[in-house]
C-alpha cells in the first residue's frame, strides 16, 4: 500500500482497527524500510522474524475485534532495554553476546499492549553521550542533512540516537528511549521528532541497563505529541520490582491534549539565555513564546538561579552512580571476558577492553568523587546543589503551569565533531540536565528549521507527575508550529 | 585540584580498569578538564542545604522478607562466559 509509512502511530492504529491495513503489511513495510536505510546505522539488531510473527498474532486478534492499545504497531526499542532471548548490548563491547533471560517491565508492557518489536536501536555506549558517537557499533546517522552541505553526515544526537534516527527516517513508527540528562529530548530536537521524558518514577527501570539510577527514566520517541501520549500511557505504571517506581496512577494523557493553553501561565526562565547562545536558538524560542501568547497563554518571566550549576552537578552525580552501577561488569556473569593471571587481573583486563573511552572516563571520575577524602567535596556537594536546583523549580511552579525553553543549544553537528573534548560535548545538555536533576517531566517538540535547514526543538517542562500539562502545552506548540518539513532522504518514500 | 599520572593509575586500580601506559597521559588531561569544569560548584553556598538523593518524595517501600523469585540456576548462569554446571568459574584465587 502506497504511503503506509506516512501513517503516524495514531493513524496506523485507527487504520488497523478499521481493517484498512494489516499489521503484517505495515510491519513488512517497516522491515523493508529498515533494509533501505541501513546507512543510518539506527539498529544494532533487527528482529525481522519475531516482528512478522508478532504482527501475524496481532492480525489474528484484530480480526476478532480484540487487541490492546498498541495492537499491531511496529516499534523499535533502544538497546538498553533487556529483551528476553534477544541480544542486548547497551552499545558496549562488554555486553558481547548478552541475551537476557528476562524482559524489561517497560517492553513487557508494550508487547502486552500489542506492539510489534522491529529490533534494538543504536545508542551511545551505556547511554553516555550526546551524539551516538560512543557506540561500539559505530555512530548512528541523522536522516537530515544541511541544505548547503548534503555530503556531511550529521549526528542524530544522543544517547537515544538510533531510536531518533529510526523514527525520523521512517524506519520505525515510534521507539523507546531513555533520558538521564537529555538523552530523549536532545536527539528528538536534532531529528525533528517528539520526545518525552516522564517524571522520574513514572516508567519502571526494572530490566533497563542502569546508568545513573537516580536520574534514568524511559520515555517515548514518536512523530507527534498524540503518538507519544498513546505510547507513554502503555509504558508507564507502578512496578513493585522497581523500588523507585511511583505509586501515583498516570492520569489519562490523551483526554486533555486538545484543551489548548488559554489561561495557562507559561514561565520563561531568564537563566536559559546563556552566553554565546546562537541567535537562531533565541529566535525559535521567541517564536515559541509568541505562539503560546497568541494561543491565549499568559507569559511569565521566571528565574531559576542555580541553572548554571546544573551541568557541573550532573557531571559529578551521573558518573558517581555510573561507576557503582558498572561495577557489575566483571567478566564473570555475562558478556565479554578477557583472561588474566589472577581474578583481579581478569577483572581489569575485561573492563579495560570492554568499556570505551567515554565510559572509562566516567567510571574513573565517579570512582574518584566517591573515594575517601573526596566524597564530601564532590559527591555530597553536588547532592546539595541538586537540592537548590529542585527548589528553584518548586518556587517557579508556584507561579506557572509549565516552562518553555529551547531543547538544545544548537542544531545537529557533524559526525565526529566534539569527540576530542568531553567538556564541550557535555555542553549539549545545558538545557535538558536541570529538569533531569529535579526529576521533572519534559517534552521536546519540533518547532522549526535552522538556517542550515535542520530541525530545532522547543522544550516544555512541567511539575512533578504533571505529564498531562506537559503534553497539553506540547500539543499547542505542535499545532502552532505546524512542522511539516521532512529530511530529503524521505522524498519518494 | 589537579590529578597526576600516579593518582589516575591508582584510581584505575580501585575501579578495576586496566588503562595502558600510552592511554594514561590523555586520560589525565581529560579527567583534569572535567574536574576543572565541575569545580565551579565551590562558588555555591550550601552550608545549610540538605543533600538530595530522591526526587519523588516517596520513602522506599517495604515488603515481607521472603523469597519471591529464583529456583532457576540455568537461566541465571545462561550468559556466563565460563559456566561450570550451575556455578560461575573464575581464575584460581587460592593456591
Amino acid at each position: 500500500m502506497a504511503g503506509i509509512l506516512d501513517l503516524d502511530l495514531v493513524g496506523a492504529r485507527d487504520a488497523l482497527r478499521a481493517g484498512d491495513i494489516t499489521s503484517s503489511e505495515l510491519t513488512a513495510a517497516y522491515l523493508a524500510r529498515i533494509e533501505a536505510t541501513k546507512d543510518l546505522n539506527a539498529y544494532i539488531t533487527v528482529t525481522a522474524d519475531r516482528a512478522m510473527a508478532m504482527a501475524e498474532a496481532s492480525d489474528a486478534r484484530l480480526a476478532k475485534g480484540e487487541g490492546g492499545a498498541l495492537e499491531g504497531l511496529p516499534i523499535a526499542v533502544k538497546d538498553l532495554f533487556c529483551t528476553e532471548g534477544v541480544l542486548t548490548t547497551a552499545a558496549s563491547h562488554i555486553l558481547d553476546g548478552f541475551k537476557p533471560t528476562y524482559e524489561s517491565t517497560v517492553t513487557a508492557k508494550l508487547w502486552d499492549a500489542g506492539a510489534v518489536m522491529l529490533g534494538k536501536t543504536n545508542m551511545d555506549e551505556f547511554a553516555m553521550g550526546s551524539s551516538n558517537g560512543s557506540s561500539y557499533y559505530g555512530p548512528a546517522v541523522n536522516p537530515w542533512r544541511a541544505a548547503q552541505d548534503a555530503g556531511t553526515r550529521l549526528v542524530p544526537g544522543g544517547s537515544s540516537g538510533g531510536s531518533a534516527a529510526a523514527v525520523s527516517g521512517r524506519a520505525a513508527l515510534a521507539a523507546t528511549g531513555t533520558d538521564t540528562g537529555g538523552s530523549i529530548r536532545q536527539p528528538a530536537s536534532y531529528t525533528g521528532i517528539v520526545g518525552v521524558k516522564p517524571s522520574y518514577g513514572r516508567c519502571s527501570r526494572w530490566g533497563i541497563v542502569a546508568f545513573a539510577s537516580s536520574l534514568d527514566q524511559a520515555g517515548p520517541m514518536a512523530r507527534t505529541v498524540g503518538d507519544a501520549a498513546v505510547m507513554l500511557s502503555a509504558m508507564a505504571g507502578h512496578d513493585p520490582r522497581d523500588s523507585t517506581s511511583a505509586p501515583e496512577a498516570m492520569p489519562d494523557l490523551t483526554a486533555g491534549l486538545e484543551q489548548g493553553v488559554k489561561g495557562l501561565r507559561i514561565g520563561i526562565p531568564a537563566e536559559y539565555k546563556v552566553d554565546g547562545m546562537p541567535s537562531e536558538i533565541e529566535a525559535i524560542w521567541a517564536q515559541g513564546i509568541a505562539w503560546l501568547r497568541d494561543a491565549g497563554a499568559e507569559i511569565v518571566d521566571i528565574s531559576l538561579p542555580h541553572t548554571r550549576y546544573a551541568l557541573a552537578t550532573y557531571y559529578i552525580l551521573a558518573p558517581a552512580e555510573a561507576s557503582s552501577n558498572l561495577a557489575r561488569y566483571d567478566g564473570v556473569r555475562y558478556g565479554l571476558r578477557v583472561d588474566g593471571d589472577s581474578l583481579a587481573e581478569m577483572y581489569a583486563n575485561t573492563r579495560g577492553a570492554g568499556f570505551g573511552a567515554e565510559v572509562q572516563r566516567r567510571i574513573l571520575i565517579g570512582t574518584y568523587v566517591l573515594s575517601a577524602g573526596y566524597y564530601d567535596a564532590y559527591y555530597r556537594k553536588a547532592q546539595r546543589v541538586r537540592t537548590l536546583i529542585r527548589r528553584d523549580f518548586d518556587e517557579a511552579f508556584g507561579q506557572v503551569d509549565a516552562i518553555l525553553a529551547p531543547t538544545a543549544p544548537s542544531d545537529a553537528f557533524a559526525v565526529g565533531a566534539n569527540e576530542d573534548d568531553p567538556v564541550k560535548m557535555y555542553l549539549n545538555d545545558v538545557f535538558t540536565v536541570p529538569a533531569s536533576l529535579a526529576g521533572l517531566p519534559g517534552a521536546s517538540v519540533p518547532a522549526g528549521l535552522s538556517a542550515r535547514g535542520l530541525p530545532l526543538g522547543l522544550q516544555v517542562l512541567g511539575r512533578m507527575f504533571d505529564e498531562p500539562m506537559v503534553l497539553r502545552v506540547a500539543r499547542a506548540l505542535e499545532k502552532a508550529a505546524a512542522f511539516t518539513a521532512r529530511p530529503a532522504m524521505l522524498e519518494g518514500v | 585540584m589537579s590529578l597526576d599520572k600516579a593518582t589516575v593509575a591508582s584510581i584505575a586500580t580501585l575501579a578495576r580498569l586496566r588503562v595502558p601506559d600510552d592511554r594514561l597521559e590523555p586520560m589525565v588531561a581529560d579527567l583534569n578538564a572535567i574536574l576543572g569544569f565541575v569545580e565551579q560548584l565551590e562558588q555555591v553556598d550550601t552550608a545549610s542545604v540538605e543533600p538530595l538523593a530522591s526526587v519523588t518524595g516517596h520513602s522506599l517501600p517495604q515488603r515481607e522478607d521472603a523469597v519471591t523469585d529464583g529456583g532457576y540456576p540455568d537461566r541465571v548462569t545462561a550468559n556466563a562466559p565460563d559456566p561450570a554446571g550451575s556455578f560461575y568459574a573464575v581464575p584460581k584465587v587460592v593456591e
